[in-house]
């Protein structure tokens, strides 16, 4: 790869790239579209995964429906910090700043649930919350958590239908909040360049996590919210196993063609 | 439709009420064809001749099932579309063929059957989708191929059915339409821009569509005089042109198309007749397109298991919206998948 070697610095990464960052020169803000772009564009590539495998047929539309609200997402957030393309198939996978979370692989269909019921209630309250704002990113989010108001309800609704349905699915959900419980440490990171600190996001997620989960009857995970990686990991590349591969394949082609336009 | 076809097969059983039930049936079935001549549309409560239910079934459902097989080809290529715009394009495209498969089965069950009926029929091979999804995506090219030629073809067919004389299924069909025609752009423009890229992307555009042609032509069926259900269909106008009919009008379209992207097809044959006013074109395979139907094509057992295992690991799941259903029934009536 060249010219985006972005592994050092986050707010450096949209500078290395062609496209001029509409909001200005802010690195801080640049470095935080980047993390929530990141964040939106490797959670759509994982639910592109489930086209043709969903359990019933209005879940393909769902999913799918899901994964096109946050691929848009990304592509406005990607391209505040620079060129939306070579920031997805150009980059190391030290240079991602998603958050751990969205990168872990899809498993069965309640790990995917799981997933997205952890991110959408975090992404709802941070979009909230900017676009209550005037930041740079309060347009984005005023029409962003309309769609993620969307996301979580999905992601509740099922929460509970699989809590409370038969013997195994309740074992599988519980088993997949389990999993994916501690990764969950990490969204309420400081995080610069937002007009909002995630950190006064963190109870209100909880309050909301536990009052699903408890009327699912499944328990409220109680082991630690981060793994041994420090929290904020993902926000400063350091990523898990699975999400080379994930990238192997999404930059593959793209990178076969240097220049190509498509 | 000739009078009698189904009516008159019911009147051999007992004695007494049957002789008026055959006036009742008469009548009915009157009304009916009365209906049909007159290009007006046949509705769920409306009676109709049982072969003309069993023979829309059968048509919705094959439909039904190409719209959800036909997911799995270009869902190949989702993950690593080369662009995000790209991306995003094929996602939506997949989710409409989703939406498709949603509103086709529904169509279907407006006569009578239920989507897990026809599932089982899919997954059990006593129906079938069609066949040009038995062929592989191997390279991005291909799913520019498919939107400009396996769409094309399909709207090439499809635009017809919205004057069906089923009314569920020709509404379907005005939607269905609309965004096929979406399809058939973005595989054009996809193409497009292949072309006119690189030496290696124009490679790739050129491979594909020689791949792809001719069985997109072999999507309108055997020739006229080999179709077996035809002549009924267009009977009841259920069908509106043959399939050699619709093949033409295909390649009248698709062949100034390619010119216009740059792309030959694989046709020697291929070329503008003045007299006919239409374009000339060589002998289809048709020992191909009876092998694939029969399960040898290259990728027959690939989408068939990949669906049957869909629906498999999906159990548990719908087992747990319906159990949670029941267990909720009463408070709201939303407690499903």
């Amino acid at each position: 790869m060249t010219g985006t070697d972005t592994t050092t610095a986050p707010a450096t990464a949209g500078a290395a790239v062609t496209a001029p960052a509409p909001t200005g020169a802010d690195p801080a803000v640049t470095a935080a579209a980047l993390a929530l772009g990141d964040d939106a564009l490797v959670l759509a590539q994982r639910l592109g995964e489930w086209a043709g495998s969903a359990p019933v047929l209005e879940e393909e539309v769902a999913l799918a429906n899901i994964a096109l609200d946050l691929l848009g997402q990304a592509r406005i957030l990607l391209s505040l910090a620079g060129d939306e393309d070579e920031l997805a198939f150009l980059r190391e996978e030290r240079a991602f700043r998603n958050l751990q979370l969205v990168e872990q692989p899809n498993g069965d269909f309640a790990h995917t649930i799981a997933r997205q019921l952890y991110f959408s209630t975090y992404q709802r309250l941070l979009y909230a919350a900017l676009a209550a704002g005037d930041g740079p990113l309060a347009g984005l989010a005023a029409k962003a958590v309309k769609e993620v108001a969307y996301h979580q309800d999905h992601a509740e609704q099922w929460t509970l239908r699989l809590g409370d349905g038969t013997e195994e699915s309740r074992r599988r959900m519980q088993t997949a909040c389990d999993a994916l419980w501690r990764y969950t440490g990490e969204p309420f990171q400081p995080l610069g360049g937002l007009d909002v600190d995630p950190t006064t996001l963190e109870t209100a997620w909880l309050d909301s996590v536990t009052a699903v989960l408890t009327r699912a009857g499944l328990t409220v995970p109680a082991g630690p919210r981060t793994g041994a990686w420090r929290a904020g990991a993902g926000r400063q590349g350091l990523h898990t196993e699975s999400f080379g591969r994930m990238l192997a394949e999404m930059q593959h082609l793209h990178r076969s063609h240097p220049g190509a336009t498509w | 439709m000739t009078t009698g076809t189904a009516g008159t097969a019911v009147t051999a059983g007992t004695p007494g009420t049957d002789a008026a039930e055959e006036v009742t049936r008469a009548a009915q079935e009157a009304v009916f064809d009365a209906a049909v001549a007159a290009d007006e549309r046949i509705e769920p409560r409306d009676w109709m001749p049982e072969a003309y239910r069993a023979t829309l079934v059968r048509q919705i459902a094959q439909h039904a099932h190409s719209e959800i097989i036909g997911m799995q080809p270009e869902a190949n290529w989702i993950t690593r579309a080369p662009s995000l715009r790209r991306k995003a394009i094929l996602m939506a495209k997949v989710q409409d063929e989703a939406g498709h498969g949603l509103y086709l089965y529904s169509a279907a069950e407006t006569l009578g059957v239920s989507r897990d009926e026809l599932l089982d029929k899919l997954h059990s091979g006593r129906q079938k989708y069609s066949s040009i999804f038995n062929y592989p995506t191997l390279t991005w090219a291909d799913v520019g191929a498919i939107g400009w030629l396996v769409d094309g073809a399909a709207i090439t067919n499809q635009v017809p059915l919205c004057r069906c004389s089923y009314g569920p299924y020709a509404r379907a069909m005005v939607r269905v339409c609309k965004e096929e025609s979406f399809h058939q752009r973005q595989g054009y423009e996809a193409l497009l821009a292949l072309s006119r890229g690189t030496e290696a992307q124009h490679a790739m555009a050129q491979d594909a569509v020689d791949r792809w042609w001719w069985p997109s032509l072999m999507m309108f069926g055997p020739p006229d005089d080999e179709s077996s259900h035809s002549a009924q269909s267009m009977a009841w106008k259920i069908k509106r042109h043959s399939n050699d009919e619709l093949r033409q009008r295909f390649v009248d379209i698709a062949a100034p198309q390619a010119e216009a992207l740059g792309l030959t097809l694989p046709d020697p044959d291929l070329k503008w007749n003045e007299e006919r006013g239409h374009y000339d074109f060589g002998p289809i395979d048709w020992a191909e397109f009876w092998d694939v139907l029969k399960g040898n094509g290259p990728c027959n057992d690939q989408r068939i298991t990949k669906r049957r295992q869909a629906h498999e690991d999906g159990a548990w799941v719908r087992e747990a919206a319906a159990a949670y259903a029941r267990k909720h029934t009463g408070q709201h009536g939303e407690a499903q998948a």
